[in-house]
C-alpha cells in the first residue's frame, strides 16, 4: 500500500540470483545515509548479505516466530478431523499420536480453533531473527530464517510488520529482497511503492528478468530496471525493455575492481563511475516518490 | 534398491554459475544421466540445452478460496478467521485476493452458507524434453507468485527418477535453487552428493556455510567447485580452509573466463565451447560419478 505519509519503500529485487541485488541495496542505502536518515531491511532471509557490507554494532535482536499447533495428549480423542483440515499436511495421525510437521504449517489455526476438544492450541515456534544494526544514519534490519527452516514468508510478514510498528518514520525504507518471482519474493515486494529489477545482460538474467516483470504486474506494482556487468553479455535486455516500455533507471558498468572489491565486503561509493550510477538513480527514485506522493 | 545416484548443484548464494555447471556435467554425462532443472522459479537450463519438449503437463501447487456472490451472506466469519489478509469488504461485498491467499482452507470451513470453494491452483507447467546431448531433462515453469516451489521440484524429480530407469540412466543431474528454503530442500531429498558451487566472495562464503548445514542435514555428501577462483584470491583460500575444516573434498578452481556470458549468448554449453574449461569439468564429473557411486556402494 501506498503510505498516507511520504514514505517511500523501495523494494530492491530480481529474477535471478547473484545479479547485484545486495551490491546495489547496500551502496544506495550508505548513499542516502550520507544526508538523510534511511532504513535498509534485508529480506533475504534465506542468505542475507547486506550485513557483511553494512558494518555496525548490532544494537537489537528480535526474535521471531511463527504459531504452530501443538498436540494436548490430555485432551485429545483422535478424532483426526484436525489432520483432514489441514490443507498443508502439517499434521498426521501415526497410531495414537498427532505429529505436528512445524516446517509444513502456513499457521492458519484452523486445526487449533476447529478442534471441538481445544487439543491443538497454538504456540510460538521460533523461525529466525531480526537483527538491527546502526552505522550512523543507516539503520539495517537484517532478517535471518534459521537455517532448519525451509519457508521464508512468515519471516518476511514479521519484518514487514516490524517495521510498520518501529521504524514507520524513516522516509526511505529500501527492502533487499530474495532471488526468484515466487512467493517469498511476492511477500517481499507486493506492499512496496516501487520495485526496482535488478538483472544482467545474457540470456539467463533476460529470462528471469521477464518473469519478475510479470510478477510486479500481477501486483500492479511499479517497477523500473537496473542493467547491472552493463557492456558484458549483449543488447538484447536493453532492447526489451526498450520495446516493452520499461524505464532502465541505471547501469553499472562491467568492471572486474567492482567485482573485486565486492568480494571483500566493501561499498564502492568511492569509486566514481559507481557513485555516479548510484547518485543518478537516486535522483530519479526521488522523482518517483515525489510525483507518487503528489 | 534404487540405483540412480543422483547429484544436485547447490550454491547458497545465486549466480555462482550452478547452471553453467550443471549444463557442463549434463553434455559431459552424454545419455549416462536425466538432467532435472529444480530451480523453477527462474529457470534457465532450458535456454542452453535445446529442449524438444516432449511432454506438458499443468501443475496445480496447491488451493485457492473462491466465493459465490450469489450464496455469500455478507456475514464477514470468512474475514475474521482468515490470518493472511486474503479477504477485503468493500461496496458491500467480500472479495478475496488471489495472491494473499495461501489456500489454508479456514474460510470454506467457516462459512455458513457454502459459498466458499477451494479450487485447485494452477500456479506451474512441467516438461518432459529431449536434449542436444542426446538425452532427455525434467524441468518446469513455476508462474509468477506460485506458491509450493517445492512440490513442483518434487514433481520435476520424481519425473527424472522415472525417466532415469525407463532409459537405463546412472545418474540423475539436478540443478538447485539458490537459498536455503522448500525447493532447496525438496531437490536434496535423495541425492547422494551435493556439488556445492561458490565464488571467492564474502558473500558467497558465507551462504555456502547455511547451505552446507542443508546438505547435512539429508546427508549428501558434499563436494566443492570455486567458480570464478581468481577474483580474489585470498577469499579463494578462505574457503579453501573452511572446506578442509569441514572434511569437504575440493575439486575444482575454476578462473574467471568470459567463455561463460559468450556461451549463454549463443545458447550453447560452456564445455562445449571452450576447450580448457571442457577438461575441468571433466575431472569434476569423473570424480563426482566416483563419490555417488561409492555412497551406493557403502
Amino acid at each position: 500500500m501506498a503510505q498516507t505519509s511520504n514514505v517511500f519503500k523501495l523494494a530492491v529485487a530480481s529474477g535471478k540470483g547473484g545479479t547485484g541485488k545486495t551490491l546495489l541495496s547496500t551502496n544506495l542505502a550508505s548513499f542516502v545515509s550520507e544526508f538523510d536518515d534511511v532504513l535498509l531491511v534485508d529480506l533475504d532471509v534465506e542468505e542475507p548479505n547486506d550485513s557483511i557490507f553494512v558494518k555496525g554494532l548490532v544494537s537489537d535482536v528480535h526474535p521471531q516466530y511463527k504459531m504452530v499447533p501443538q498436540w494436548d495428549v490430555a485432551r485429545c480423542d483422535l478424532c483426526g478431523d484436525c489432520v483432514d483440515i489441514c490443507n498443508f499436511n502439517a499434521l498426521v495421525n501415526v497410531g495414537k499420536m498427532i505429529v505436528v510437521y512445524e516446517n509444513l504449517c502456513h499457521s492458519c489455526h484452523a486445526c487449533s480453533e476447529l478442534c471441538h476438544k481445544k487439543a491443538l492450541p497454538m504456540k510460538k515456534h521460533h523461525v529466525g531473527d531480526v537483527s538491527v544494526i546502526k552505522s550512523q544514519n543507516l539503520t539495517l534490519l537484517e532478517g535471518r530464517l534459521n537455517v532448519n527452516e525451509e519457508q521464508p514468508v512468515a519471516l518476511i510478514n514479521n519484518v514487514h510488520s516490524l517495521v510498520n510498528q518501529n521504524w514507520s518514520k524513516y522516509k526511505y525504507q529500501i527492502f533487499d529482497s530474495p532471488p526468484g518471482t515466487s512467493c517469498s519474493m511476492v511477500a517481499s515486494t507486493g506492499k512496496c511503492d516501487y520495485i526496482l529489477l535488478v538483472t544482467e545482460p545474457t540470456p539467463f538474467g533476460l529470462n528471469d528478468l521477464k518473469l519478475a516483470v510479470d510478477a510486479a504486474k500481477l501486483m500492479k506494482r511499479p517497477f523500473g530496471v537496473v542493467i547491472n556487468k552493463y557492456g558484458s553479455g549483449n543488447k538484447d535486455v536493453e532492447e526489451y525493455c526498450r520495446d516493452n516500455g520499461i524505464e532502465v533507471l541505471g547501469k553499472i558498468p562491467f568492471d572486474i575492481s567492482i567485482a573485486e572489491r565486492y568480494s571483500k565486503g566493501e561499498l564502492l561509493l568511492d569509486k566514481h563511475c559507481f557513485r555516479s550510477v548510484v547518485s543518478s538513480l537516486y535522483n530519479k527514485l526521488e522523482n518517483i516518490r515525489i510525483s507518487q506522493n503528489g | 534398491m534404487d540405483s540412480i545416484r543422483e547429484i544436485v548443484v547447490l550454491s547458497g548464494k545465486g549466480g555462482t554459475g550452478k547452471t553453467s555447471v550443471a549444463s557442463s556435467l549434463a553434455y559431459l554425462a552424454g545419455k549416462e544421466a536425466i538432467l532435472a532443472d529444480c530451480d523453477v522459479d527462474a529457470s534457465n537450463l532450458h535456454l542452453i540445452m535445446g529442449p524438444d519438449i516432449i511432454k506438458k503437463e499443468l501443475f496445480y501447487g496447491g488451493e485457492v478460496a473462491q466465493i459465490d456472490i450469489e450464496t455469500c451472506i455478507q456475514c464477514g466469519k470468512c474475514k475474521e478467521v482468515c490470518r493472511f489478509d486474503a479477504i477485503s469488504f468493500s461496496a458491500g461485498v467480500h472479495t478475496i485476493d488471489n495472491l494473499s491467499c495461501e489456500g489454508c482452507g479456514y474460510c470454506s470451513r467457516v462459512c455458513p452458507t457454502g459459498a466458499i470453494t477451494m479450487m485447485p491452483r494452477l500456479s506451474g507447467e512441467f516438461y518432459i524434453s529431449g536434449i542436444r546431448n542426446g538425452s532427455q531433462m525434467s524441468h518446469a515453469k513455476l508462474f509468477a507468485g506460485g506458491e509450493n516451489s517445492g512440490k513442483l521440484v518434487a514433481t520435476v524429480k520424481k519425473n527424472a527418477y522415472r525417466m532415469a530407469k525407463e532409459r537405463g540412466c546412472d545418474y540423475l543431474i539436478t540443478d538447485g535453487a539458490p537459498g536455503i528454503g522448500c525447493p532447496v530442500v525438496s531437490s536434496l531429498s535423495g541425492a547422494k552428493v551435493a556439488l556445492l558451487v561458490t565464488e571467492p566472495t564474502m558473500s558467497a562464503l558465507h551462504d555456502l556455510k547455511r547451505v552446507l548445514f542443508v546438505v547435512r542435514r539429508f546427508n549428501a555428501i558434499p563436494l566443492l567447485v570455486i567458480n570464478k577462483s581468481d577474483i580474489n584470491e585470498a577469499v579463494s583460500e578462505e574457503i579453501k580452509i573452511f572446506a578442509k575444516s569441514e572434511k569437504i573434498e575440493h575439486l575444482a578452481d575454476i578462473p574467471f573466463n568470459t567463455a561463460f556470458v559468450e556461451s549463454m549468448g549463443k545458447a550453447r554449453i560452456v564445455a562445449e565451447e571452450n576447450q580448457f574449461l571442457k577438461g575441468i569439468f571433466e575431472s569434476v564429473w569423473e570424480k563426482a560419478k566416483e563419490v555417488a557411486d561409492s555412497s551406493v556402494q557403502n
